[in-house]
């Protein structure tokens, strides 16, 4: 009953959302604003739609109604009831309605919004982000339905079908086997959502961008409009970003956060587009240059959000003919290849109109220096787009090789991996070079700046920076690219810190205020700007933790007997003891407990364990971890002896500044959530009139 | 006479194979960071993007253990990777060798950043030239530039005066 009301629902919102497209698009050519109207009140519907069909999948999630093949993957009779929820994304089918529901929400949001002053790009609004919802339901629908039931026929064949398949009857499994148990964890649990968060509101900006296209509207109101959404889209992938990393430390159990997993780029590769075009927005908004690369960016972004998807979905990683074999990734080649296509020619159109307004006079002004920001942004994502392209590339071309065999020992079809090595060489610099960037630029002011002026407001926070330079030396360390590194991080702290001082120090000056009141009244009132340099702040303290992790980290791995010990650096362990037990929820546990010494003080007892999921057959490393502000002592239990368990073997990281990572994203939250926090229509405006300051110069 | 001479051949196999023995039980078993040194460059053949010195399956435990087993015959680094990439493919590597078609992983990226510099530079250089209006516009002398940052502080205070 509760099935086939989602399924229902399912369809019924479908169906709704190709009618709203077409009455979308129809009401606009015929300039019918009542068809525009209707088309809006389909666009509101498909949420509540949706909603019923998500709620009906976590109803058979929740009693474990394992007659669905998809309740049966992710759910075990062992699995707590919070569990049961969140599987709703721990496989294809769930995740992909998942994805629908939150992009009917997002839809919904942008329906309910006052439309007077835009009418225009109302209609091409719902019919861009209608087709994208209707794109991903026929996927629900005709090839990853979570409604399928599994039948038996009586000879005891097992056949899976929505409607009951004449003389079979339903099949009921008594359990499941439960979701992967890599995922069962709280990182794991915000992750997914967050980062499908930021996906789906990426198609908002874009769908505005289509409009402004479409309508010929081409000043900078789409850009205003979406400023928002833009920066809620920006915050929830970045906090999904982060949320995996933590996650990848916590579960993976090789010592590390990020391991350039195609998957892990394929999420970072909208981010890189979605943040220059974040920069790039502004050059637009205040000198009205670069629309033409703005919209670039959007389609880019658009596209690079369902690529995501396509990557993990139709698994064309692990394999070119797995991707050939399932129906879910020619259908996503082809919507990629449809919509980016159809931008384009639309974008080619309009190409004309999108010449800039203004001149750059500098480069080294504010718009010059977002450009090289955007010119770094975009050689990451290049670098991070052909790593993850090029071994499906080489493997699909091998076809060549088949066809023609003088050429097969070029074309030779293998697979090949592109792993840490070649991205950490290629992107090492463009990062760096954006961290030094978000030094220098706060100091330039838009259009007027000069190599003299900005070398003169840099001076003094250059010549402090270099302090850093003997310390590091002082310290004992002598690895040339780590100091650089640690270089342009303070060199880029003292320009943010001091531009908060003097803005501070000049409102106080003027208004009497106390500097700490001074400081709150200023970042209030331009949240963008100082919820920016709070961002800055944080993605440079990250830096110290990347620096620290990739260049300093050590290892070792060693068997020991009960009481032996390891030592690394300034640690030691011992090995206390070992217990092998079984839980409640079907789990294995393995769980040593470990002394950790640092100089020979005890510093406290870990727990490495390793725990076997009986359902599932899967087995999950957890770390035992002693974390401080200088590091982190990360030791895996990497094996033992069964019989006797007084022998076991044990890998020790130690991960220095490490933790500096995670509380740079907490601050990098900090300064997106300032940054994109609700401010009155009528203070924005005011706020945008009181800075007129190239024409003050003038 | 034929006793002694079977003595003396005993003995001698005796010590000989003793001092074999002992030769090979001195060779040291290599320790699981030289292992980990060689396995952190492979990936498991079966597992997707798992490097080998962290894999926990039972295959790449015994992976390990081969290239243990070939440190301890006395085979090198390269040998040994060679060795795999011989057994499995190239895709054992984290990087891609530099031959045939991979040379595109190396180039195409530095050729389209170098292209989109060169596009960029002339874009700057078409977006440079200024209009007349602008440069008989006051604002651009350099004097007025100069003064820009002094005029920094004075522009917050007026701004900040105005909220």
């Amino acid at each position: 009953m509760v099935a086939n009301l989602g399924y229902g629902s399912l369809i019924i919102a479908f169906l709704v959302s190709i009618y709203g497209a077409g009455a979308a698009f129809y009401g606009a050519r015929k300039n019918l604003p009542s068809l525009v109207d209707s088309a809006r009140n389909a666009m509101l519907l498909t949420f509540p739609l949706l909603t019923v069909t998500a709620l009906s999948i976590v109803y058979l999630l929740v009693n474990a109604h394992y007659e669905f093949p998809f309740v049966d993957e992710v759910i075990s009779n062992s699995m707590p009831f919070y569990l049961r929820i969140t599987a709703l994304w721990g496989g294809q089918a769930g995740s992909l309605i998942f994805w629908s529901w939150l992009m009917s929400a997002f839809a919904a949001a942008v329906t309910l919004r006052k439309w007077n002053r835009d009418r225009e790009f109302l209609p091409w609004v719902i019919l861009v982000s209608l087709v994208t919802l209707a794109f991903f339901l026929i996927l629900s629908i005709f090839v990853e339905n979570p409604f399928v039931r599994l039948w038996q026929s009586p000879i005891g064949n097992i056949t899976t079908s929505v409607l009951q398949p004449s003389g079979t009857t339903l099949y009921i499994p008594s359990n499941g086997n439960g979701m992967n148990p890599l995922l069962r964890h709280l990182g794991m649990i915000i992750h997914p959502p967050m980062l499908y968060l930021g996906f789906v509101s990426f198609v908002i900006p874009y769908a505005f961008a289509m409009a402004a296209l479409i309508t010929g509207r081409t000043d900078d109101r789409w850009i205003r409009l979406t400023r928002r959404w833009t920066l809620v889209a920006w915050l929830f992938l970045s906090l999904g970003l982060i949320l995996g990393a933590r996650w990848a430390y916590d579960v993976l159990g090789w010592g590390g956060f990020w391991n350039w997993d195609p998957v892990e780029t394929a999420s970072l590769m909208p981010w890189l587009t979605g943040t220059a075009f974040l920069h790039s927005v502004m050059i637009q908004e205040k000198r009205g240059m670069l629309k033409q690369w703005n919209m670039v960016l959007i389609i880019l972004t658009y596209d690079l959000v369902i690529f995501g998807t396509f990557l993990t979905r139709s698994g064309v990683l692990s394999s070119v003919h797995a991707f050939a074999q399932s129906a879910i990734g020619p259908l996503f080649f082809a919507f990629i290849g449809l919509t980016f296509v159809a931008s384009l020619s639309l974008l080619s159109r309009r190409w004309n109109d999108l010449r800039s307004d203004a001149e750059m006079t500098s480069i080294y002004s504010r718009e010059g220096l977002f450009l090289g920001n955007n010119l770094l942004f975009i050689a990451v994502f290049i670098f991070c787009f052909w790593g993850v392209i090029f071994p499906v590339l080489t493997e699909a071309l091998g076809i060549i090789g088949q066809k023609i065999p003088a050429l097969a020992g070029i074309f030779n079809g293998q697979k090949i991996t592109v792993g840490p090595n070649f991205y950490n060489s290629t992107t090492v610099y463009g990062f760096a070079g954006l961290a030094l960037l978000m030094g220098i630029t706060p100091v330039s002011a838009w259009r007027n700046s000069t190599a003299k002026t900005v070398g003169k407001s840099l001076i003094i926070p250059f010549a402090l920076s270099l302090l850093i330079i003997p310390v590091l030396l002082l310290g004992g360390m002598r690895s040339i690219p780590a100091m650089i590194g640690f270089w342009i991080c303070t060199f880029t702290i003292i320009v943010t810190v001091n531009e908060f001082w003097r803005a501070a120090r000049a409102r106080h000056r003027a208004q009497k205020e106390n500097l700490l009141l001074a400081f709150w009244h200023l970042a209030s009132k331009n949240r963008r700007r100082y919820g920016g340099y709070i961002i800055h702040l944080g993605a440079i303290l990250m830096g110290l933790g990347i620096i620290g992790y990739y260049f300093f980290q050590t290892e070792t791995q060693g068997t020991i007997p009960q009481g032996g010990q390891i030592s690394l650096g300034q640690y030691t362990v011992t090995f206390d003891s070992l217990s092998v037990f079984n839980t409640s929820d079907n789990r294995n546990v393995a769980r040593a407990v470990i002394s950790a010494y640092k100089n020979g003080q005890f510093v406290g007892e870990l727990y490495p364990r390793r725990d076997y999921y009986n359902e599932s057959q899967q087995t999950v490393t957890i770390p035992g971890v002693r974390s401080t502000l200088e590091d982190d002592l990360y030791i895996i239990l990497a094996d033992w002896q069964p019989l006797s368990t007084t022998g076991a073997t044990f890998k020790v990281y130690h991960n220095p500044l490490i933790n500096w990572l995670w509380i740079g994203g907490f601050v990098f939250i900090i300064g997106m959530l300032w940054a994109a926090w609700p401010v009155k229509e009528l203070e924005m405006v005011a706020l945008q009139n009181s800075v007129p300051i190239q024409k003050q110069a003038g | 006479m034929l006793k002694k001479n079977l003595l003396a051949v005993f003995l001698a196999l005796f010590f000989g194979l003793l001092f074999t023995g002992v030769v090979i039980a001195q060779q040291p078993t290599p320790s699981d960071d030289e292992v980990n040194a060689i396995a952190k460059q492979l990936y498991c053949p079966v597992c997707e993007n798992i490097p080998l010195d962290v894999c926990p399956t039972t295959a790449c435990a015994q992976w390990r253990e081969l290239i243990r087993q070939k440190l301890a015959d006395g085979w090198s680094e390269q040998t040994i990777k060679d060795y795999f990439v011989q057994q499995y493919g190239a895709r054992v590597l984290g990087s891609p060798p530099a031959k045939g078609l991979n040379w595109l992983i190396y180039l195409v990226p530095p050729i389209a950043i170098l292209a989109g510099v060169y596009v960029l530079y002339h874009a700057y250089r078409s977006w440079k030239r200024p209009s007349r209006a602008e440069e008989s516009a006051p604002s651009n002398s350099l004097s007025d530039r100069d003064a820009n940052q002094d005029e920094y502080i004075k522009r917050l205070e007026n701004e900040v005066r105005k909220r």
